[in-house]
């Protein structure tokens, strides 16, 4: 047997099999296995693990790492940097780059650029329509072969509804989920920010949470009418989780997720201009947040999605109505969690990993987010109760437009392994 | 109570003692400027830069004007051809026209907001001239003192503001200060540009107009414009005028002698009667004369004037 590595004496979760244990993680050949002879463990490499949790590396539904084409934000090589910082393993990267991926070559130059760079694994999706311009489908089962885990138009919401039904048919013909963000156009026509008592009294043009809404409830229609699998990005708004929970309760094949910053933030952290809270869809009401939470304890959200959007500084230090939407969230993406979730005593520390561990790698199908005997050894190693601050330098992403700059998470990532392989340690990345 | 601000952003951010310094200042302006010689030295060796990247003569001539008879130098820049046209960010554009030695920043900018940045970026003041629809509080300071000057007060004043209240930044600016200063606020218009959710900041939201107006001190018409980006709020200028027009029977409807209140520009036959603007009742000339004075006590207790000092 080739060198061991054994993860001694930390609190092993693994939410899937429902393992919670202080006990050992032993890895081989980039494979969790079983417990090795005695001689072998007397060869093997430790790591102290005491105090600290060992669960299956974090698995997220949705990055933009900015690959082809705005490298100055991001690139696969800073992304995946993020990543292993904040705890992930196993990230889908959206189509929605310059150009988009609605070609077998784009997404054959993306999987070119993670073979070259990646420190996790990376999951590329491609584009529902040609270019995202919601026009004409994009050859699906060539994208698929290609190596496209899904399809969405990634920050675009396609408004013919025709079509989408059309889309969603086809790509179940090849058991690709259809990852969608949900916003008529016509209802948040130019808002930035969320339509309500902040938009009115700031006088900035408002987003209402309708046009979440009435995309929510389309889909969940043509879901149910083709029992097509669509997936909900970034779910915002009370109404929307509402509609999703009913669908639910139907068995309509509808799977959802939450971004930390929208349950974390209200539309109150816009009221002095900070670009770094503009996103899309909008950060809404205390009432949204709330009933986020609550879809998230109930299960009617499926997982935790970063949301990761990076933009460069003097993108961002602009006028807030010119200012680009999105925030970066993988390296803060575990402390928020676990203070809205596990701190706050609303979900114990298992179900709150489930939604960032096997939640949602079972939406698409990865075979992520689990400690078994077998499985490849990602592993996260994090220290639940540690706090920290993070500064605008703190950041390995290229880009630092993050809502929780000053502002204090607890928890936070010590090690995180890839495939066996240690990529970050103590606040370095490893690996080239 | 003294000044201490550095910028004028907004009249939320005030408290109704500092409105009521800068009508005390107001009030000794306007004496200076019925002198013969209007022309005091506050601002002599200071350079105020009117930086406008949107269209208003009004406010920019008036803020011109102010600098002007404080002494300063002032100087006006129309930023549609320049800058962002080319590509540079609003820091950039600021930060240059510090380098050139700006001593006061006098900012009109489409996008809410702006103005915080600006004072934000700069140590130097910075007063908002408007900032999209959020705030323009020289123009409701400038609307109160007009109110003060012919009432006494705002206290128990009923205040009915007519028109396109979610997309101005003048109802935003008189909302906060009318009703820090006492004054009762109806916001009145079509449901479309009224929305319900003002009534979270103290005021009441009608949408019918015999009852808004009745019993009402003063009325303040803000501008129509259906070009914009109102454009599908209402279906069509004829329809508005039929509906919220102020004409003389619907003026009977107020205090009788109410006074009649315009930011400008008017559009005569629009929002108002082309009769009424110009009737005894109409404050609108006033406003415009008050508007001078006010801007210069904000630039004067901006630039560290103190109010107790000027002698009328
Ligand atoms: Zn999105
Ligand atoms: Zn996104």
């Amino acid at each position: 047997m080739s060198q061991v590595t054994w993860i001694k004496g930390g609190r092993v979760i693994d939410p899937k099999i429902e393992r919670d244990e202080i006990s050992d993680i032993f890895i081989s050949n980039g494979k969790i296995i079983d417990r090795p002879s005695r001689e072998t463990l007397a060869k093997a490499d430790t790591i102290d693990a005491t105090g600290l949790v060992a669960s299956p590396g974090l698995v997220d539904l949705h990055v933009h790492f900015r690959v082809p084409g705005e490298t100055h934000k991001e690139t696969i090589f800073s992304g995946t940097s993020s990543a292993a910082t904040g705890g992930f393993t196993s990230v889908v990267c959206m189509p929605n780059t310059s150009p988009p991926a609605d070609t077998a070559g784009t997404i054959q130059y993306i999987k070119d650029a993670v073979g070259r760079e990646s420190i996790v694994h990376v999951f590329p999706t491609a584009c529902i329509t040609v270019g995202s311009e919601g026009e004409r489908l994009a050859p699906t089962g060539s994208l698929r072969d290609a190596g496209a885990v899904a399809i969405s138009d990634g920050g675009k919401c396609l408004q013919n509804s025709g079509l989408m039904r059309r889309a969603v048919e086809y790509a179940n013909m090849f058991n690709m989920p259809v990852i969608d963000h949900c916003e008529d156009y016509s209802l948040s026509a130019n808002g930035v920010m969320n339509e309500g008592l902040v938009s009115t009294k700031l006088g900035l043009r408002g987003n209402p949470a309708e046009a979440e809404d009435i995309m929510v409830s389309r889909d969940v229609i043509l879901s149910a009418k083709t029992g097509a699998h669509i997936h909900i990005q970034h779910v915002s708004s009370r109404n929307a989780i509402d509609i999703i929970r009913r669908a639910k309760s139907r068995g309509v094949n509808i799977s959802a997720e939450a971004t930390p910053h929208h349950m974390c933030f209200s539309e109150l952290e816009v009221s002095d201009f900070n670009t770094n809270f503009k996103m899309n869809p909008p950060l809404r009401s205390e009432e949204d947040r709330l009933a986020i939470l609550e879809g998230l304890e109930d299960g009617t959200i499926d997982c935790i999605a970063s949301g990761h959007a990076p933009h460069t500084d003097y993108e961002k230090d602009v006028e807030f109505d010119y200012a680009p939407n999105g925030v970066i969230g993988l390296e803060t993406a575990l402390g928020a969690t676990l203070n809205q979730l596990y701190h706050s005593k609303r979900l114990d520390l298992p179900r709150t990993l489930s939604l960032l561990t096997y939640q949602p790698a079972q939406i698409l199908n990865l075979n992520k987010g689990t400690l078994e005997i077998g499985a490849d050894a990602d592993v996260t190693l994090f220290d639940p109760e540690c706090e920290w601050t993070p500064q605008s330098n703190s950041f390995q992403s290229k880009s630092s437009n993050s809502p929780w700059i000053n502002r204090t998470l607890k928890g936070k990532v010590i090690q995180t392994f890839v495939s066996g392989k240690l990529v970050f340690d103590k606040g370095k990345i490893l690996s080239s | 109570m003294p000044w201490f601000r550095k910028d004028l952003i907004s009249t939320e951010e005030l408290s109704p003692e500092e409105i009521q310094t800068v009508f005390k200042t107001t009030a000794a302006f306007k004496k200076i400027l019925g002198r013969k010689t209007a022309k005091t030295p506050p601002l002599r060796g200071k350079t105020v830069v009117n930086l406008f990247f949107e269209n208003s003569t009004r406010t920019r001539v008036a803020f011109e004007m102010a600098a002007t008879k404080l002494s300063a130098d002032v100087m006006s820049l129309d930023m549609k051809t320049s800058s962002t046209s080319k590509g540079e960010t609003l820091r950039d554009t600021v930060e240059n026209i510090h380098a050139l030695a700006a001593d006061m920043i006098v900012i009109r900018h489409s996008a809410p907001g702006s103005a915080a940045y600006i004072s934000k970026v700069l140590d130097i003041p910075v007063l908002n001239a408007g900032d999209g629809a959020h705030e323009h509080p020289t123009q409701a300071l400038l609307d109160c003192f007009t109110l003060h000057e012919k009432f006494g007060s705002l206290k128990g004043l009923k205040i009915a503001i007519l028109g396109d209240i979610l997309y101005s930044r003048v109802a935003r600016s008189n909302l906060w200060a009318m009703t820090k200063l006492g004054a009762e606020v109806t916001l009145v218009g079509p449901a479309t540009l009224v929305p319900r959710e003002f009534e979270q900041f103290g005021v009441t939201v009608s949408h019918d107009l015999k009852s808004a107006l009745a019993d009402k001190d003063a009325v303040m018409l803000l501008r129509i414009q259906h070009e914009r980006q109102n454009a599908s709020a209402f279906p069509s200028i004829n329809e508005y005028t039929r509906m919220f027009g102020l004409n003389k029977t619907r003026l009977s409807w107020l205090k009788e002698n109410a006074v009649i209140m315009h930011p400008g520009p008017i559009n005569r036959g629009v929002e108002i009667d082309s009769e009424l603007a110009d009737s005894p009742q109409s404050v609108i000339l006033g406003q415009v004369t008050n508007g001078l004075a006010t801007r210069m006590a904000c630039l004067y207790l901006c630039s560290g004037g103190k109010a107790e000092t000027l002698t009328g």
